[in-house]
This record gives structure tokens, sequence and C-alpha cells, in this order.
């Protein structure tokens, strides 16, 4: 238990470091924008912390259980959409789209991972990414006028909470951010260090196994697949929030390939590396768009200028890099310079 | 060369194949636990044991299909470090226990893709021996008997003048004892060009044939000897081979 | 029926580019167990290497331009798959995950780098006056690049089937789809025939690429992804490892698509092709060909 204080007194610091930062004037240079309690600043760093989350409910499904799901994106996508008509098409109260939410949460991916477990690996992957698939045509074909189509849904002023909406109230939705991350950590650690938990890591070892111990591996499966699914769904609506609007590219199957990015670059089996592996993700993403912007990189000639242009690409490379060289990720990286301090179920 | 490695040379002159200190990890099973033995060159050498015991793991390893720690040794030359198809490039073929013919191919096709460049093709031997094969050319392989089948992985194993030892791994099981007979013509006729390691269950079937015997138990080699050795003593027999040894004759 | 016709031979103008996408694909799977994402980039890159070399040869005569446009973007295709092979999948030889991965970091780099060099708006492709015509077919004006496409994606399943069943290679690659650790136990050296196997469906997806700019006029750097989901579709259908397999689930996959999307909405055909998987993988795990994964 010295291991999971350690890590619950890192987790406590570093929540009041952030809670504190909408107060805190300090400027930067370099890393961000403008100071940090700036709106540009904490949005950033609320979409981190949503980015991180999301990473880590993808950690959970593809790191512990070993389930390779190229359909996550989906899931988030529920979460942002299905608040978003219950919002802006239906004008229901943020409080009846919330649960609207969370029931389609958890119905979808029983469902869907019904369907989906009966496989394995590979072609487990490949209808994952099918239905992903089908539910990013679904979206933009625009049914009934509902999803927006291609231009996605704007929440107007007039559909949340005052205390969520403006510039000025950036500093709230960060709030709910940071703690829609604590709260998701929790959860996850909890879940993994359960006797479930376990189970999962067991069958992502050796099925067989936990067949002939008696337990069915598929239910198992299913359970961690929902659980996962319906924390994305959550990390979903916070994007919402964020972003004050749904747009569709958070359908595609790039977006889902990019959370396998997220992971892999963090440490995949690690709940804080996949934190870390979202951060960082969305961080440079971010940041190197903005890079591309500036005199420095546009003055370069074009065989220089166009790869630096593109965070995909310089993140596409880094993958690989990664893949091939760091096969444990970041958060492999670290634990082995730091040794078993930092542990596996954490 | 010093005089006593020409005479260790000499000693080993005899020895065709020679396994040191072979361990097998399969996940977490240590299933060979430092097998050592040798292989005599010419005639039949059987490898024996319980159910279980890591006969067929041995053989694996020997090839290079299964990871494993330990030296092995062919004609002089170490192949342990060496890819599995070079392995068998040196002269070491292999029939597997579930046969592993091509299903999809004709008997034809899988003989062809077994010719391997710069040896002499048997197919005079091969059509000798199993002239079923022949007339079954153009058939696929996967609607053959298991019998049949049997047949195709032997002549695969055969049809390159240039294979110096065979290692067949329960070449008569599950099938009927008219086939039986067949096959221990077979390896009787093909030890009289190769040297043969043959992993068999059957005793009765490995007392006809072999000369040698190497007994594993639980990981490690617990007999080498003469088969009339282990065979004619039934007390011998039981605490290696079970109780079915003791009346097999 | 002259709407029937018209469906029917622009589903199977849209099969054969799957087909040719598909076939490398299924080869891959089946006797590498690589499932390759980077075939999207075999397929855009090449796609747009044709390009630029047939807009190089300007003063020649459009037929000759695309001819041009047609083999550089198979060498292209060939040439990169090859790299890809040697250089990122074989150094991952025991790690099949990572295989993927790595498969699925070179698809997001080079299909980004190839937007952020030429844009992400498609642009058009020349063609020659003849193929933009139409030939009559029962009553229906069929586009000719329909007809051509179809023509040489046969061709093409026909050369396949030949190097299958004629050629030593051929015949290692159908033995190793079935069983790879006993194509070894008898001496042959598997290794080559991965890269042969990534060189041809490379070759098969800058094929692919080129002739879908012809199908639809335009090139676009986002056609590649779009394109590869609905081929693994194919593979999966039409069953891992068989190049016949693929040709059936293609056609069949093609022409539903066209036939549902215009009777039903637009859309409704991609979505049920999805459907069709899902169906598909429930009876049948290893696909129609009966090849287990």
């Amino acid at each position: 238990m010295k291991r999971a204080r350690s890590v619950g007194i890192g987790v406590a610091v570093a929540a009041v470091v952030f809670a504190v930062l909408p107060f805190l004037g300090i400027t930067i240079p370099g890393v961000f924008d403008g100071p940090l309690n700036s709106p540009g600043t904490l949005n950033l760093l609320g979409l981190c912390f949503v980015f991180g989350a999301l990473a880590l409910t993808y950690d959970l499904v593809f790191g512990y259980v070993g389930l390779l799901s190229f359909g996550h994106a989906l899931y988030f996508a529920t979460g942002v959409y299905v608040t978003a008509i219950a919002l802006t098409r239906w004008h229901w109260s943020l409080l009846a789209a919330l649960a609207l939410t969370a029931i389609v949460s958890l119905v979808l991916p029983l469902v869907l991972g019904a369907i989906c477990l009966r496989m394995r690996d590979i072609p487990f992957a490949m209808v994952t990414l099918a239905f992903a698939q089908a539910g990013s045509i679904l979206v933009m074909q625009n049914p009934f006028g509902l999803t927006g189509g291609e231009e996605g849904l704007a929440l107007g002023g007039d559909t949340l909470p005052a205390a969520l909406v403006g510039v000025v109230n950036t500093r709230n939705v960060y709030w709910i951010a940071l703690v829609l991350l604590i709260v998701l950590y929790a959860i996850a650690w909890r879940a993994v260090n359960s006797p479930p938990g376990r189970v999962w890591q067991a069958i992502r070892e050796n099925e067989r196994r936990v067949n002939v111990l008696g337990l069915n591996p598929y239910l198992y499966k299913l359970g961690a697949f929902v659980l996962s699914a319906f924390l994305a769904s959550a990390t979903g609506v916070v994007y919402l929030l964020l972003q004050g609007g749904a747009n569709p590219q958070v359908t595609t199957a790039d977006f889902t390939l990019a959370l396998l990015v997220m992971v892999v670059l963090g440490g995949v089996g690690t709940l804080w590396g996949a934190v870390l592996g979202g951060v960082l993700y969305e961080y440079l993403d971010f940041r190197l768009i903005a890079l591309s912007n500036t005199s420095a990189v546009k003055d370069l000639p074009g065989l220089l200028r166009v790869p630096l242009s593109e965070p995909l690409f310089l993140l596409g490379v880094l993958f690989i890099v990664l893949v091939l060289f760091v096969p444990g990720g970041l958060g492999g990286a670290l634990r082995r310079r730091f040794g078993t301090a930092l542990g596996s179920t954490s | 060369m010093t005089a006593a490695a020409s005479s260790a040379r000499t000693a080993d002159a005899a020895t065709l194949l020679d396994v040191r200190d072979l361990h097998v990890y399969l996940g977490e099973s240590h299933i060979l636990q430092g097998v050592s033995f040798g292989v005599r060159r010419g005639g039949i050498t059987g490898l024996l044991g319980r159910n279980g015991v890591g006969k067929t793991t041995t053989l694996r390893g020997i090839l290079g299909l299964v990871p494993r720690t330990g030296a092995v040794v062919l004609d002089g030359e170490e192949t342990s470090k060496l890819p599995v198809h070079e392995v068998v490039r040196r002269g070491v073929a292999y029939v597997p226990e579930d046969r592993d013919v091509f299903s999809g191919l004709s008997v034809e096709e899988n003989l062809t893709l077994a010719e391997r460049a710069g040896a002499e093709h048997r197919y005079d031997l091969v059509y000798e021996l199993f002239p079923e094969l022949r007339q079954r050319a153009a058939q696929q392989a996967g609607t053959l008997s298991g019998g049949q089948q049997q047949m195709v992985a032997l002549a695969r194993a055969l049809l390159n003048a240039d294979n110096r030892i065979l290692l067949v791994d329960e070449p008569t099981k599950g099938l009927a004892p008219l086939v039986v007979r067949h096959v221990v013509d077979a390896l009787r006729r093909a030890a009289e060009v190769a040297t043969i390691l043959l992993v068999e269950q059957n005793l009765s079937v490995a007392h006809k044939l072999v000369r040698d015997v190497v007994v594993l138990d639980q990981g490690r080699v617990s007999f080498t000897g003469d088969v009339e050795q282990l065979m004619g003593d039934p007390a011998l027999a039981r605490k290696h081979l079970g109780l079915a040894a003791a009346g097999a004759h | 029926m002259t709407t029937i016709a018209l469906l029917l031979l622009t589903g199977l103008g849209l099969g054969a580019l799957y087909f040719l996408i598909a076939a490398g694909l299924s080869l891959i799977w089946g006797l590498m167990r690589v499932l390759n994402f980077a075939h999207g980039a075999f397929f855009t890159v090449a796609a747009y290497a044709g390009w630029v070399a047939a807009n190089f040869a300007g003063g020649a005569p459009p037929e000759v331009r695309w001819l041009v446009g047609v083999l550089v973007a198979v060498a292209a295709g060939a040439v990169f798959a090859t790299l890809t092979e040697v250089l990122l999948i074989r150094p991952l030889y025991a790690r099949h995950v990572g295989q993927v991965l790595v498969t699925v970091g070179l698809a997001l780099a080079t299909i980004s780098l190839v937007q952020g060099g030429f844009g992400s708006d498609p642009q058009t492709f020349a063609l020659p006056r003849w193929m933009t015509a139409t030939t009559n077919v029962v009553g229906a004006g069929v586009p000719n690049t329909r007809l051509l496409v179809i023509a040489v994606a046969a061709l093409v399943f026909a050369l396949l089937l030949f190097f299958l069943r004629r050629t030593r290679f051929g015949l290692i690659v159908r033995a190793g789809v079935e069983n790879r650790a006993m194509v070894q136990a008898l001496g042959i050296d598997v290794q080559r025939a991965f890269t042969l196997v990534f060189a041809i469906g490379g070759a098969a997806a800058g094929l692919a690429g080129m002739l879908a700019a012809t199908y639809y006029g335009t090139i676009d750097p986002g056609r590649g992804t779009s394109m590869l989901i609905f081929a693994f579709i194919v593979v999966i259908i039409g069953g891992l490892g068989s190049v016949t397999g693929s040709a059936v689930a293609a056609v069949v996959v093609g022409v539903v698509q066209q036939f549902l999307n215009f009777y039903g909405a637009a859309g409704v055909g991609d979505f049920s092709v999805v459907l069709l998987l899902a169906i598909v993988l429930l009876i049948r795990p290893g696909g129609f060909s009966g090849t287990t994964t």
C-alpha cells in the first residue's frame, strides 16, 4: 500500500497545483501563449485534461485487457453528440441531456461490445473500426437534421447554464475538466486494482488460462469495454463544453488512431502514462500548429516547411520511432529510469 | 589439431546429431530441463517417454521452431544459432506429429514445394514406397485420408537426397493397422539412406524399428541405451515408460 | 433496366478498385499476419507520384501521359511497400501489435505529408477524351472509365492467379498462408516471400490509386484512408489470405454499396456494407473462404 499512498500523494499535489492555476497570473514564455490564468491557456489545459482522461479510458481497454479496439472514438463522439443534440435540437436542460447521454453510453457499448467481442484480435479490431465508421457516416448524413452533418452543432448561449458560458467562465469549465480527470483516474485506478481488474490483466496475458480457472473471459471483457466506453463518453461531454460545439472530426478513424498514438506515446499498461500521453499529444498538436504559423517556419524552404507544418506528420514519425525503439512509451522509459517505484498498476 | 582433439573427433564421428543441455520454456512451463543425448549415425534411434514429457518439443527444439537454449551440433557443425530454414538446408527433414501437409495444395505441389535446389530429388524412391501418391498427384491434399497424408509427409522428408537425418514424430498415430505396417516398412527403407530420430508412442512399433533409445521423463533424459536393454526388462520398461510398456512386444 | 445496368457496372467498377487494394492486404495478412494500415498510404503516395509524372510529360498525347502516370504509380507503390517491409516491418518480427502500430504511424505521417505538400482539396486529373466518353450498354451510358477499371482489375486478378498457381514463389505464398512454420521446416526462407508479397501489394495499391483517380477524375489525399476501410471489410468477408475470396467479396460490396446508395439515401449503402461485415463475422469469423485467422 505504500506505492498507492505515494501515488495518491502525487495526484493530490498535482490536483492542488492545477486547481489554483486560474488564480495565477504567471507567464511561462514558450510553453503557453498567455499567462496561466488567461482563457486561452485554461482552455488548452482543459483540453489536455480531457485528452488525458480519454487516453486513460482507452488504456483500460487496450493496455490492461489487451483489446485492440479501433472504434473507441465512437463512444467519445457519443458523449459529444448526444448531449449536443439534446441541448440544441430538443432544448433539454443540461441535466436531462446528461441523463440521456449516460443511458445511451451504457446501452450502445453493451450492444456493440456484445457483438464485437465474439471475435478476437484482428477481426475484433476490424469490426470495432467498421462500427465506428458506420457511426461516422451516420453523423455526416445528418439524419433528420440532428447532427448538423459536416458543419457540426454549435452550442448557443441559451443552451447551457450561465456559469458555463462565455470566455469569462472558461475557468469553470477548466475546473470541470480537472475534476473529470481526477475522478476518472480514481475510478480507473480502483477498477484496475480490483479483483475484476486483475482478471483483465490475466486475460491480456493468457486468455485460455482464465478459462481454465472457471471464469468467463467474455463477461470480463464486456465489462471493461462498457466501462471504458461509458467513461470515454463522459470525457466527450466535457470536450463539448470546452469547444462550445460538436464537430464530426471526432467521429473519424483518424481520431481513434490518434488515441492509439496517445496511449503508445505515454506507455501501455500504466494509467499515469496514458494520461501523460494524452496531455502531451494534445499540447503538441496545439503548439505544432501554432509553431507552423510562425514566421520562423513559414520562411523555411518548402522541403522543410511542409513536414514541420503538419502536426500529424511529426506525431506519426514520433509514433514510429517509439514503436521501434521505445516499446514501453514514455511511461516505460521513465519507469526504467526511476525503477519500480512508479509501479504498473498506478 | 592435437591428438586429443582428433581422437575426440573420431569418437564423435559415429554421432550424427548431438544435443547438449537443451532448455525450452513455453510460457511459464519449463518443458525441457537440460536434455542431452547423441544420435548415432545410421539406423533409427527412438525418442520415447510418457505423454506430455517433451518429446515433440525436443524435435522442435532441435530445428529451432521453439526458442531454446543449449547447443545442437549436426555432424560437427553447431546449428543452434541458425534460423529454421538454414538448419533444414543442412540436411534435416521434419515429419511433424500432425503431418502438416498443405491442404490447399495438390499432392504433387506438396512434393514440389519440398524440393531443395542443388539436391537430387528421389522421386523414384518416393513413388516406389508410396505408389498411391503418383496416382493422386492432382488431388488436393486436404481431401486425403490420414494415412495418405502421412505418406505425403514422409515423402517430403525423403525427397531430397542430401537429407542426412529425419526427425519423425509419431508417424503411426491414429492410423489403421494396415497403414501402420506400410509406414513401418517405409521407415525401414528410409533408414537405409538416412539416420532417423523417431518419436513413437506405440511401443511395439518402436521395438520393431529402433536400435538405440533415448527416454525422456519430466523434461530430462532418464535412460539411454539399447532397445533390448529397455524392452527386455519389464521392470525397467515400466519404470521409464509406464504400465503400457510391460506388455508391449 | 438501364438504371440497373448502370448501377451494376458502376458497382463493379468500385468493386474493381476495392479488389486491387484488398488483394494485397489479404495476402499480406494471410502470409505475415500483419494488418497493414499503411496500404492506404501506398495508394495515396503512388497516386500522387503518378499524377506528378503525368503532368511532367506535359507535351505528350493524353494517353501516353496517363500510361506514364500508371506505370510510375505502380513502381512507386512497389518501392514504397518494399521499403516499408524492410525498414519497419522486419525489425518488429515477433511483435504483431507493434507491426500494426507502425503501419498506423506511417499512414498518419505520409498522408499528412501529402496533404501538406499538395493541399487537402481534390485536384483534377486530366484524362484522355475517350475515357470520359460513355459507351452504350443495354441502353445505359456507362462512362468508359468504369469499363477500363473493370478490365484492368480483371487482368490483374488473372495475373495474380497465374502467379499463385504457376510459379514457385506463388506456391510458397499459398503454402505460407496456410502454415508458415512448416514452409520454413521445408528449408524455405519465408522472409523473401514477405518482401515480395508486400511489393506486390504496394504495386496493386498504386495501380488502384491511379485507377481511382481515373474513375473519379480527381486526386484526393483522403481517398486512400476511406477506401482502405472498405478494402479491409472486403478482405474479411472474402477470407483472410484468399485472392479469389477478395475478388468475390469486392464485387458484392461494390454492387451492394452502389445499389443501396442509389435506392436508399446517400450513405445507406456504406452503412449497409458495415452491417454486412458484422453479420458475416458473426456467422463465420473466418470470412467466407473459411481460412481461419
